[in-house]
């Protein structure tokens, strides 16, 4: 197999009109994520605002919830929503062997070779089916990054309830900074995510029809 | 550093050769769609009392959820005086100048509901149960924190000297403030939960609640009802003040 390799040839390779490319748990699975991580991080920046932790504050405008009791309803109403999906795009993932097939091998000479064809914007896809090293690091990162908003999060609502969670994050006050610093790194994520899904829109595409 | 180059007219050409033009089109439609959903934002839920409605309704299900959580055996996680936030806030739904006074020597403690002994009870009588402190973290719905020092008696021993049934789901106070607010039972009879009379050695302040402050570290701060002048024990599900407005009402920490 050659993933992620650079080419300029275009990726008519494979022929990805007949081949479903994700499966549509992972598409269902993507869009309900999209909406409750959408709620979550909205209602968050109302929760922030009654207390922020740095000189700034959210627009109240771009919140969710009108004021902080709202805004906490929301936010422990969606946490379900983050929380069931999340734990099926995993054990599916796990289940099927998909997780291991698409980010694993994860080698680092790979991803040195990807990240500065990307950075030089010569980064291709030789076919959409499979990730470049740089999309593997990506997409585990933001899964890694998602575990760690959930288990801060668990820490700054109930920290008396979960004291080895709270040691680990360092006491409530640090785990309120960690899910702030949590919540930055998602949206440089999907930043970085939906201008890659401007540039290759067909993307959008596949994870909406599945291929 | 070299700034990187980013060159994304050959991603773009590449992608647009690939591309259909009614998958382009669709695109744009999802385009719109996802910009919709941004809508949300400005809070124009299109049927607003549905919403609310379901969202309470979650939060009741998240305070059986608390409640099945809960673990009484667990302790608050307790700190050295020199951790204590000087000064601790004041932090109340009004402004200083608002902050009951009250005289003690007209004070009584109002006791009724589901218990034994309905006698209510002077500051002397209630200074006289056997007394307790502690150090904790103060955690705020709004986010903050505070570690402050408070001193009393354990609630529970309370509950049992009234003869409050202890089978009863929930305490609730009534305030001189026109607070009000109620606990389950569970956390009620925590051993960290106190009466307090006391912060920091010396005698409640009326800004921290004087003449008393249930004090609870498995609670929000909103949940620790200051000024009490009337508590009772009952089945009834009877509210509070922020509760009533939207607040989760069992926020346990």
């Amino acid at each position: 197999m050659n993933y992620g390799s650079i080419n300029n040839n275009g990726f008519k390779t494979v022929n990805q009109n007949h081949k479903i490319i994700h499966p549509l748990w992972l598409r269902l699975g993507h869009w309900i994520n999209l909406v409750a991580l959408v709620i979550m991080v909205l209602s968050g920046w109302r929760i922030y605002n009654a207390s922020p932790i740095f000189a700034f504050r959210f627009p109240d405008m771009a919140t969710l919830g009108g004021w902080l009791g709202g805004a906490l309803l929301w936010h422990f109403a969606a946490m379900w929503l983050v929380l069931c999906n999340g734990l099926m795009y995993l054990l599916l993932n796990i289940a099927t062997g998909r997780f291991r097939k698409q980010f694993f091998p994860l080698r680092l000479r790979e991803l040195l070779r990807d990240f500065a064809a990307a950075l030089k914007g010569r980064l291709t896809h030789d076919t959409l089916t499979e990730y470049n090293a740089v999309q593997k690091l990506a997409y585990l990162f933001v899964i890694a990054d998602i575990i760690l908003l959930v288990l801060s999060g668990l820490v700054v609502w109930k920290p008396v309830q979960f004291p080895l969670l709270r040691e680990l994050m360092g006491d409530y006050d640090n785990a309120r900074m960690i899910h702030f610093l949590a919540m930055a790194a998602l949206l440089a994520f999907v930043a970085i995510h939906v201008a890659m899904v401007a540039l290759v829109p067909r993307t959008l595409i596949m994870m909406i029809r599945g291929r | 550093m070299k700034k990187p180059e980013f060159d994304k007219s050959i991603l773009i050409q590449e992608a647009l050769k690939e591309l259909p033009s009614p998958a382009r089109r669709l695109f744009m439609k999802r385009g719109v769609t996802l910009g919709g959903l941004s809508l949300l934002s400005g809070c124009t839920v299109t049927d607003e009392a549905s919403a609310e409605r379901m969202l309470m309704k979650i939060s009741r299900l998240n305070d059986d959820f608390q409640a099945w959580l809960f673990d009484p055996n667990k302790l608050a996680p307790t700190y050295p005086e020199s951790m204590i936030t000087r000064p601790f806030p004041f932090n109340a739904y009004y402004e200083r100048d608002k902050i009951p006074e009250i005289d003690s020597d007209d004070y009584l403690l109002e006791v009724s509901g589901l218990v034994a002994d309905k006698h209510s009870w002077s500051l002397d009588e209630l200074y006289r149960l056997p007394q307790t402190g502690q150090v904790t973290r103060h955690i705020c719905v709004e986010g903050w924190s505070a570690i402050g020092k408070w001193g009393g008696v354990t609630f529970a021993t309370f509950l049992k000297r009234i003869g409050a049934d202890l089978s009863a789901k929930y305490v609730g106070f009534k305030c001189a403030d026109d607070y009000y607010t109620s606990i389950d039972m569970q956390t009620a009879l925590h051993v960290q939960t106190l009466l307090t009379f006391s912060y920091d050695g010396k005698i409640l302040p009326p800004e921290y609640g004087y003449p008393m402050k249930l004090r609870m570290p498995t609670k929000l701060g909103f949940k620790n009802p200051k000024h009490i002048v009337a508590m009772f024990v009952t089945n009834t599900y009877p509210g509070g003040y922020w509760e009533d407005k939207g607040y989760n009402w069992f926020s346990g920490v």
